[in-house]
């Protein structure tokens, strides 16, 4: 089975909070400092159902990221899992792409690469949050979509998804070559092996110009971003904590008891 | 035929969806504001009672197509039937709730129609000088709140975070216009079909539906710590939830976890026991009405989120308070 993963890169989503700075002006997050961009934790979940499809039907992974030169971090990561290939996609008129732009970038790079089965995405990008833009590649090209799969099984020509839904799951069967996103209950990813870091440290990851995937400027970058961000501010801690004053833990769990009775709380 | 605001209905055993009410309150807000008629699209099978509701609720207009209920539907055919009536309709803003079908047919549609799209908002409003839609939703895991706005002359697609706005009351008073539509799509649009739906029967209360809910973190350390949480929740008439570590850890099952990837939940009260207050976790609790935290670090992150906080070890903090919620109910 022949795959292709898309994985983007994020600031570190398990900063302390404390750290988490934001510049008002320009509306965008300040990278924190001394802590190094990742890849996406719901990517690295869509690699993980990769690499379990490739254990059990072979096939080749091929991982791909739209940002810049540095972004190849990223792609290594998931050689270094046991992908077999990459290519990063940067270009200055990709800067600033919104999902739509995002989305013909990355479709016309697969399509560059041709000959696959499925491609596999993050549930959502950990930065944004939004969880859009693996459904506008399958719009864009035209491919059956299934969202949030946690299992996935191949039954002649076609694949056997199991997704999970708010309350329970559902089993779809989808003709390929098809567009998955891939849910969080999919579990820890594995780490990657001694010998993929190996592979992973002497490959080199080729970086496609907007020119190697022909795709017109119009398309992509700020100008042609269907939306942009009015305001961008921390949430903000509207309340304020009442710490409970007592001699002991006892105590403070006696006088927690009769402080919700007094808000009535119970 | 134009209309201004569209919503996606859900329809429910024959009622109008509680999400599809909570939108119905945002959305009526935005055509009062914007001096608009407030659409509604609903799909499914006898449904000309929720048809009726939905103008008791709010709705202006409200659009009936023939079709499977959603619970048994393929998305890609909800996706057609939204698509065809959404080029009969001409909406410019198109609002879904931010469930299983909402999330996966928004964005296809927003690529159909060439419209933007703006997931799991929490407020929508009218920026008074131009009258530009705009729509708030949390971003970086919880950390920031982002305000969208959208280029002049695009249509706007936008899902609605349940329980972020009240359901709309009925008012039978209320007069509307029903009247069906009728779409046609090919039914080769499905590619694949549905083979499974399984509902998964939760035992006790849905945290979402809960009242109280007693939150458990990484501090609990093991899955006999939860034997005191689950005392307090029963006391409490609510329910226990986790953070994601017990989850991780195997203590406890990935249908309690509550955050970003878990459950969102607003209850009257929102106990948490040895969570540190991570950010992914706050943006599905912080809307909780009364939150109150235990955790022996005095510096942890929660207690900035928090209203009331116990500075301690859960495991002698709890039983206390236990007893003392037992006597006070008697
Ligand atoms: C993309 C992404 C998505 C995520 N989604 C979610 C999500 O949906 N939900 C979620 O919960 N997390 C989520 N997380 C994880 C989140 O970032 C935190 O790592 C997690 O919430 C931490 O859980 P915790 O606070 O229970 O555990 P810890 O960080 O281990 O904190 C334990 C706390 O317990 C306290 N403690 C320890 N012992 C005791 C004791 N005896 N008595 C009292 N207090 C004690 C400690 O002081 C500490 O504050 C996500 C992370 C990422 C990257
Ligand atoms: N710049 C990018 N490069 C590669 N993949 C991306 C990029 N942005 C988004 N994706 C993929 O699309 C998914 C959803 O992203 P988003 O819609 O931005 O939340 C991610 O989980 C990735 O799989």
């Amino acid at each position: 089975m022949n795959m292709i993963v898309c994985v983007k890169q994020v600031p570190d989503p398990e900063v302390p909070p404390a750290k988490f700075r934001i510049d008002a002006k320009t509306k965008q997050v300040m990278p924190p400092e001394g802590i190094p961009p990742v890849i996406n934790p719901f990517d690295e979940r869509a690699l993980e159902l990769a690499l379990r499809l490739k254990d059990a039907y072979g096939g080749k992974i091929t991982v791909l990221t739209m940002g810049s030169a540095k972004s190849e971090s990223v792609v290594k990561r998931g050689i270094s899992m046991g992908a077999d290939d990459g290519f990063v996609l940067s270009d200055p008129s990709f800067q600033d792409s919104d999902s739509f732009g995002t989305a013909h970038i990355l479709a016309a790079a697969i399509q560059k690469i041709g000959n696959y089965d499925l491609i596999l995405c993050g549930r959502q990008a950990s930065d944004w949050d939004e969880g859009v833009v693996g459904s506008i590649i399958a719009e864009n090209l035209s491919l059956p979509f299934i969202a949030l799969a946690l299992a996935i099984e191949a039954a002649d020509k076609a694949l056997k998804v199991k997704r999970v839904t708010t309350d329970g799951y559902q089993v779809f069967s989808v003709p390929v070559p098809a567009m998955v996103t891939v849910c969080w209950d999919v579990g820890r990813p594995r780490l990657p092996s001694g010998s993929g870091v190996i592979m992973a440290a002497r490959k080199k990851i080729p970086v496609w110009s907007a020119a190697d995937i022909g795709v017109d400027a119009g398309q992509v970058g700020k100008g042609a971003a269907r939306k942009e961000a009015a305001e961008l501010s921390r949430r903000e801690w509207a309340r304020k904590c009442e710490i409970i004053q007592a001699e002991t833990p006892d105590e403070a769990g006696t006088k927690l008891a009769e402080k919700l009775r007094e808000v009535g709380a119970f | 035929m134009s209309e201004k605001i569209l919503i996606f209905g859900e329809v429910a055993e024959g009622k109008v969806a509680t999400v599809t009410k909570e939108i119905l309150t945002a959305g009526r807000e935005l055509a009062n504001q914007m001096g608009e008629p407030l659409s509604v699209l609903l799909i499914g099978e006898n449904i000309e009672g929720a048809a009726k509701d939905a103008v008791s609720l709010g709705g202006d207009n409200v659009y009936v197509v023939n079709g499977p209920p959603i619970a048994k539907a393929h998305p890609d055919l909800y996706l057609a039937i939204v698509a065809e009536a959404c080029k009969q309709l001409t909406p410019s803003i198109i609002l879904f709730s931010h469930t299983d079908m909402g999330r996966e047919i928004a964005p296809r549609l927003a690529a159909r129609l060439k419209a933007s799209v703006t997931m799991d908002c929490i407020k929508l409003s009218i920026e008074p000088n131009s009258g530009a839609l705009l729509l708030s939703k949390p971003v970086y895991g919880g950390n920031a709140i982002a305000v969208w706005t959208s280029k002049p002359g695009t249509a706007q697609i936008a899902t609605v975070r349940p329980r972020s706005a009240a359901p709309a009351e009925s008012d039978p008073s209320r007069q509307g216009k029903i009247a069906p539509l009728t779409v046609s799509v090919d039914p080769s649009c499905v590619k694949g079909e549905v083979l499974e739906t399984v509902v998964e029967e939760v035992q006790g209360i849905r945290l979402e539906d809960a009242k109280v809910v007693v939150a458990g973190g990484g501090g609990i350390g093991g899955v006999e710590g939860f034997t005191l949480l689950e005392g307090l929740a029963a006391l409490l008439g609510g329910t226990v939830g986790v953070t994601r570590v017990p989850c991780d850890e195997g203590w406890k099952p990935l249908s309690m976890e509550i955050g970003q990837t878990g459950r969102i939940v607003s209850p009257n009260l929102y106990i948490a026991v040895g969570v540190s207050g991570a950010p992914q976790h706050m943006t599905g609790c912080s809307s909780s009405k009364l939150l109150v935290a235990i955790n022996r670090d005095p510096d942890a992150n929660i207690f900035r989120e928090a209203d009331l906080g116990v500075v301690g070890d859960y495991k002698k903090v709890l039983p206390s308070l236990i007893e003392r919620c037992k006597s006070l109910k008697m």
